[in-house]
């Protein structure tokens, strides 16, 4: 059971795939809002293309029709009025009441984006370099987004460092993780896969790998998938637990567990080390030592390595603390 | 305008100056350039900066074009490309394409159409291109020490907590604001005050409503980014609260302060662009322009509206609804004026004779891009479209069709159309428009691509991205090297042009407007005497015919 759920985590690791798509442009439409946004984006692209063909055409006639013969050639062009104003009224108004009516769309399409149902399943996002991490109701932590097919499901959004952007192009919508306020989105899944699910809003060196995927299940997936986390926590050992923070918390991204430097110090024989910080002083790597280390990362620096870390204070109870602990103990 | 029956032929000839040498030739030494007070001098001067700072732009395009032909790494690592994509936006965006067409080809053009010997404040223009060395200095400077990898948006808090040297970049950008405001200043008082007599505001050529146009934004917009930047470095350094939340401050705050610049400096980049493809157009159909109020009153409602629209770079920042909703409205008008002017272009071709020289060919290049990144614009105000495509490759090939496509292309245009009053040669034809062809292209190939990419999910920024993706990238960066080589070569004939080019005569295209009354190049006052202006700038093109021993447009007897 454990060593399954270890695998399924280690399998998203891997980049996700978008699902096939029947659109040349958009990707597979999986919410609600991906029949508004395609179809007016189909509108648009029609009448934009319409209107570029007939610029081009008229252009290029021009072009041939009245082209001089040679650079000899002294002739002049027809000189008749340079000016109609009737002419100039009609190609602003005719555009204009048509993006009058485009305005309109986008707007109510757009209320309709921001405002979200009552009743919606709530789950919060967090963004942080270089992760998200989702809280479901029962206070399970994920680093992937997992909701229910057709169901409002709305995402309450924070950021712990600096901004990020919560990006799933499946569901056509996106909204930005600020610092010091909440923000949030919703959608409601249409169709059951996985889906990318990236970071939109530029956040440093590894941006570009704030990539994990919406997982959208059928009716009672969602339910059961909770069901077994909870299940699988309860009874797993501290290494396990600790192993599992570390994939889900973000830890992997900046720590590594085969001695390589990342962002910071690799945990691989860290226990029991002896630690020299930037302000001189040094201590060994025990356990109040990795405690503190989560709960106050700015308290102890380790020479060589930027201060980076965000706190756990509070996001971690005991005992995945302890879990944590147990598992660096294991990487000798 | 006045009738042309009252024109006569001779007053489109070469106005009688006093024998003196050209004023590349007047003062001799590297000093006579370093402290010039001829704006000839220093419109070239920043002519061959521009396109240095151009050079290393398209540099740092390159390797981020090059890194991303794999997904993962390949030449740079993350850090590096995070470095590559903010010089690349910086230097773009504050060294070259501001100051491209108008402190580069305006400095030299605008008195010379103006009939005037000089800019009104000939001073504060030689500091306005010290100060541009000195701002670059301090881009060099980040690069040096360790380059800032914020994007060219300086976006906080990451901003005020990334390791880089993000102050010598803000501070440089803070420098080039002040060289652009006394530039604005500069050709604002010299619309006003520097005209020929009979020189009416509506004989002004439309290169010159455009330049005014972008003075007034210079000197109303860039001060705010002058002061948010400052800000900015102050948070860095002494930790002030403005913009970071964990001091209290608010990052959504830097970006209201950031776009109500820099969404403004669009217009700065762009609208000096349709005043140079207005003149190239009018000349090379050899025909008035067509809506000559039209286009010089829409850029001036673009250059008002475009301060009302910033917030429409802000659909998903969290900003309310409300303000959202204002700032697209706004923003759906601007495609009004844009609209007007294309239309109007094309129609001053109908009945023309169209001369396709390499000046034209980029005007034509423009219209064909620059209304592609004109109709992408739509696509981007519709709020609801926008969520999805906000932040993806969609924007970026959107902003490229205008800044590259549109800004850029105009000024390789005036570059081109300019060129043999500048320096006082031709350049090779022939080459000139295989290079054109190539520019035109490698721009296609490599900013379309990117549609597809944005609309599919691919967001902007990125140094890794998913394998599905691939092709798409493979394809622009191809198209980016096809780009590459167009500029390689417009590089080498230009050189070879300024070393052994054949003498151009004074008026190359037969235009009408005053820098064509004026050898090439220019003698070092320009004009003895005033000239006095019974005309519109765009009559009399009858009244000229083909030399062919000068290969230049002569009166009629």
């Amino acid at each position: 059971m454990i060593s399954k759920l270890l695998a399924s985590i280690a399998t998203s690791e891997s980049l996700p795939k978008s699902p096939p798509s029947n659109d040349t442009w958009m990707p597979l439409d999986a919410s609600t809002f991906a029949g508004h946004v395609d179809g007016l984006y189909d509108f648009l692209f029609w009448l934009s293309t319409l209107c570029a063909l007939l610029i081009y055409g008229v252009m290029f006639y021009f072009i041939m029709k009245y082209r001089a013969p040679n650079r000899d050639d002294s002739a002049v062009g027809v000189e008749g009025s340079h000016h109609n104003t009737a002419m100039e009224i009609t190609w602003s108004v005719v555009p204009l009441v048509f993006l009058v009516g485009i305005f309109v769309f986008g707007f109510k399409g757009y209320v309709d984006l921001r405002t979200s149902p009552r009743n919606a399943l709530e789950i919060h996002a967090q963004g942080q370099k270089w992760k998200w991490l989702f809280t479901y109701p029962n206070g399970h932590v994920d680093s992937e987004l997992h909701a229910p097919i057709d169901q409002d499901v709305r995402i309450i959004i924070q950021s712990v460092d600096v901004l990020h952007s919560l990006y799933i192009p499946a569901f056509r919508t996106k909204m930005d993780a600020v610092p010091g306020r909440y923000s949030d989105l919703w959608f409601h899944a249409t169709k059951t896969g996985e889906f990318p699910v990236f970071c939109a809003e530029y956040c440093g060196t590894a941006h570009s790998d704030m990539i994990t995927k919406a997982v959208v299940h059928e009716p009672g997936g969602y339910e059961s998938w909770m069901d077994e986390i909870k299940a699988k926590l309860d009874n797993m050992n501290p290494v396990e637990l600790g192993k599992l923070m570390y994939d889900q918390q973000g830890c992997k991204t900046c720590h590594s567990t085969d001695g390589s430097p990342l962002v910071g110090p690799s945990w691989k024989g860290l226990f029991g080390s002896k630690r020299s910080f930037a302000d001189g002083s040094g201590a060994v790597a025990d356990e109040n030592y990795i405690t503190n280390s989560i709960n106050n990362p700015q308290g102890q620096i380790v020479s060589g390595f930027a201060p980076a870390m965000p706190t756990y204070q509070g996001k971690l109870n005991d005992k995945q603390i302890n879990g944590i602990i147990e598992y660096i103990k294991t990487l000798k | 305008m006045s009738s042309a029956s009252t024109l006569i032929p001779a007053d489109l000839g070469v106005i009688p100056s006093k024998p003196e040498e050209n004023y590349l030739k007047h003062d001799k030494g590297i000093l006579s350039w370093v402290f010039t007070l001829d704006h000839k001098r220093i419109g070239l001067m920043y002519l061959v900066s521009v396109l240095g700072a151009f050079a290393l732009g398209g540099f740092f395009a390159l390797a981020v074009r090059t890194e991303l032909f794999f997904p993962g790494p390949t030449i740079i690592n993350h850090d590096q490309y995070n470095q590559a994509m903010t010089l690349h936006g910086a230097v773009m965006v504050f060294l070259v394409i501001i100051p491209g067409i108008p402190a580069a080809l305006g400095n030299i053009i605008m008195p010379l159409q103006l009939g005037a010997k000089d800019v009104a404040f000939p001073r504060l223009n030689l500091m306005s291109y010290h100060l541009w060395v000195l701002g670059a200095l301090f881009f060099i400077s980040s690069l040096v020490i360790s380059a800032a990898d914020t994007g060219w948006t300086f976006y906080v808090p990451y901003s005020t907590t990334t390791p880089t040297a993000v102050i010598p970049a803000a501070f440089g950008a803070f420098i080039l604001g002040f060289s652009s405001i006394f530039t604005g200043l500069n050709f604002i008082t010299t619309v006003h005050k520097l005209r020929p007599p009979g020189m009416t505001w509506f004989r002004l050529p439309l290169f010159i409503w455009a330049l005014y146009s972008t003075a007034v934004i210079q000197v109303l917009a860039t001060p705010v980014i002058g002061i948010t930047l400052l800000m900015l470095i102050v948070e860095r350094v002494v930790g002030l609260g403005i913009f970071d939340p964990a001091l209290g401050g608010d990052p959504v705050l830097f970006q209201h302060f950031f776009w109500f610049y820099s969404h403004p400096a669009v217009y700065i980049m762009i609208v000096p662009a349709f005043g140079v493809v207005s003149e190239i157009i009018a000349v090379f159909s050899r025909k008035e322009i067509f809506g000559y109020k039209f286009i010089a009153l829409s850029s001036v409602a673009i250059a008002l509206l475009g301060f009302l629209v910033w917030g429409h770079h802000m659909f998903t920042s969290g900003q309310s609804v409300l303000a959202g909703t204002i700032f697209s409205a706004i923003t759906f008008l601007i495609a009004i004026p844009t609209a007007i002017k294309i239309l109007n272009w094309v129609t001053t071709m109908y009945k023309g004779r169209i001369h396709l020289d390499t000046p034209m060919l980029y005007a034509i290049a423009f219209l064909w891009v620059f209304t592609i990144g004109g109709l992408t614009g739509v696509f981007l105000s519709t709020m609801s479209v926008d969520v999805h495509l906000h932040d993806t490759y969609f924007v970026v090939a959107h902003f490229h069709y205008v800044m590259m496509g549109g800004a850029i292309t105009a000024f390789m245009g005036g570059l081109h159309y300019w060129w043999p009053k500048f320096i006082g040669r031709m350049y090779n034809e022939k080459l000139a428009k295989v290079a054109t062809v190539l520019v035109f292209v490698g721009l296609n190939v490599t900013f379309f691509p990117q549609f597809l990419l944005g609309t599919r999910g691919m967001p902007r920024r990125y140094y890794n991205y998913l394998p599905e993706f691939q092709g798409l990238h493979q394809l622009s960066t191809i198209g980016a090297f096809v780009l590459g080589l167009g500029f390689l070569m417009t590089a080498f004939y230009l050189i070879q042009s300024a070393k052994s080019g054949k003498k151009a005569p004074a008026n190359p295209w037969g235009g009408t407007t005053l820098e064509w009354q004026c050898a090439s190049p220019p003698p070092y006052y320009n004009f003895h005497d005033t000239p006095e202006v019974n005309r519109g700038p765009y009559e009399g093109y009858a009244h000229l015919k083909f030399d062919k021993e000068t290969q230049g447009y002569v009166p009629t007897e």
